[in-house]
């Protein structure tokens, strides 16, 4: 069983992050300054869709992807 | 003044004024961006799906903030992707990112030094989109085998390129191009290596449906003028096609009379 103040580690964008252990796909978002911003979530190569991030917890380990629209052709 | 007609442009159902379709890449600023997008006309916009940059201004200003989803029709591509799994990642996400819109431009790459269409891993990455109800506009080399391939199996637009990706190198095999458009009963774009107006306008004069570019807006030394130009030269090439071209001839046929001359 997780402590409340007990940290995880995720891989985020490629890069290892450390986050507070029972906390929401949704909780990291805003974390992240990103809440409201027009983006995309990806665990574990599944989309969580935005209804969804509230109700997805965190594991150990979780690869997460945070994507947004950029210029291309 | 006659007004003239023309026939629908219909991608996945839906009928749009504009053949010409841009990408957002390559811009100096979102402004120039914007800009650059609006004189062209186009109402299909492209754009990449990237990682966020994390720990920077989140207020920083989002490419979607300039090219509105509620203006354009935004097209997702698939850049960057090398197999057809990050292909179809990257589909997914962006019909995450614009809320179930699911019109995708694929394009799977062979390597970093040509940008050519891996038609291998195109293939496979479309069958899984299209099973998964994308709707979905395939970049894909200049073999009509593989066009017709792509158009049998549920692709709703073939978009062959014209010469690399950015090169500028306009449509090295026309006479490609206008087999796959022959053949092909959904639209088809020439969709890399325009580099100027004449060879937006050459696409179209072979009978292709749109033009997608890109880097020739972006790096033409004045982006908005060439947006124009490049507008018109659709136009311009449309017209022409729909008008038939007069028959060449080996000799030349004088324009004014021969009869009546002051010396006949």
């Amino acid at each position: 069983m997780s402590t409340p103040n007990e940290s995880i580690q995720l891989t985020l964008n490629g890069e290892p992050y450390a986050m507070t252990a029972g906390l929401t796909a949704a909780d990291l978002i805003e974390q992240l300054g990103l809440g409201g911003r027009r983006i995309a979530v990806e665990i574990n190569e599944q989309i969580v869709p935005k209804s969804q991030l509230a109700a997805t917890p965190l594991a150990a380990g979780d690869q997460i992807e945070v994507v947004h629209a950029i210029g291309g052709g | 003044m006659t007004q003239l007609t023309d026939t629908p442009f219909t991608i996945a159902g839906r009928d749009f004024r504009s053949r010409l379709l841009v990408g957002t890449g390559k811009y100096k600023d979102f402004t120039e961006t914007g800009a650059a997008i609006a004189q062209s006309g186009a109402e299909i916009v492209t754009f990449a799906v990237r990682r966020t940059n994390l720990g920077q201004d989140a207020d920083a200003p989002n490419l979607l903030d300039v090219i509105s989803p509620k203006q354009y029709t935004l097209l997702p591509n698939t850049a960057g992707c090398y197999n057809a799994k990050d292909a179809v990642r990257t589909c997914r996400l962006a019909r995450e990112l614009l809320d179930g819109h699911n019109l995708v431009k694929l394009e799977v790459l062979g390597d970093d030094h040509t940008l050519y269409p891996n038609v291998v891993e195109t293939l496979k990455a479309a069958e899984t989109l299209l099973a998964d109800g994308f709707d979905v506009m395939v970049y894909t080399s200049d073999d009509p085998i593989v066009a017709r391939e792509l158009e049998a199996m549920g692709c709703c637009a073939i978009m062959p390129l014209g010469s690399l990706i950015g090169s500028g190198h306009g449509i090295q095999n026309p006479h490609n191009v206008r087999l796959i458009v022959e053949q092909s009963r959904v639209p088809v774009l020439v969709d890399a290596g325009i580099g100027t107006a004449s060879d937006a306008a050459m696409a179209m004069e072979l009978g292709c449906d749109g033009v997608l570019l890109n880097t020739a807006i972006a790096h033409a030394r004045d982006p908005l003028r060439m947006a124009n130009a490049m507008k018109l030269a659709v136009e311009a090439g449309r017209d022409a096609f729909l008008a038939g071209r007069m028959p060449r001839r080996q000799s030349a046929d004088p324009s004014s009379p021969f009869a009546g001359r002051i010396n006949g």
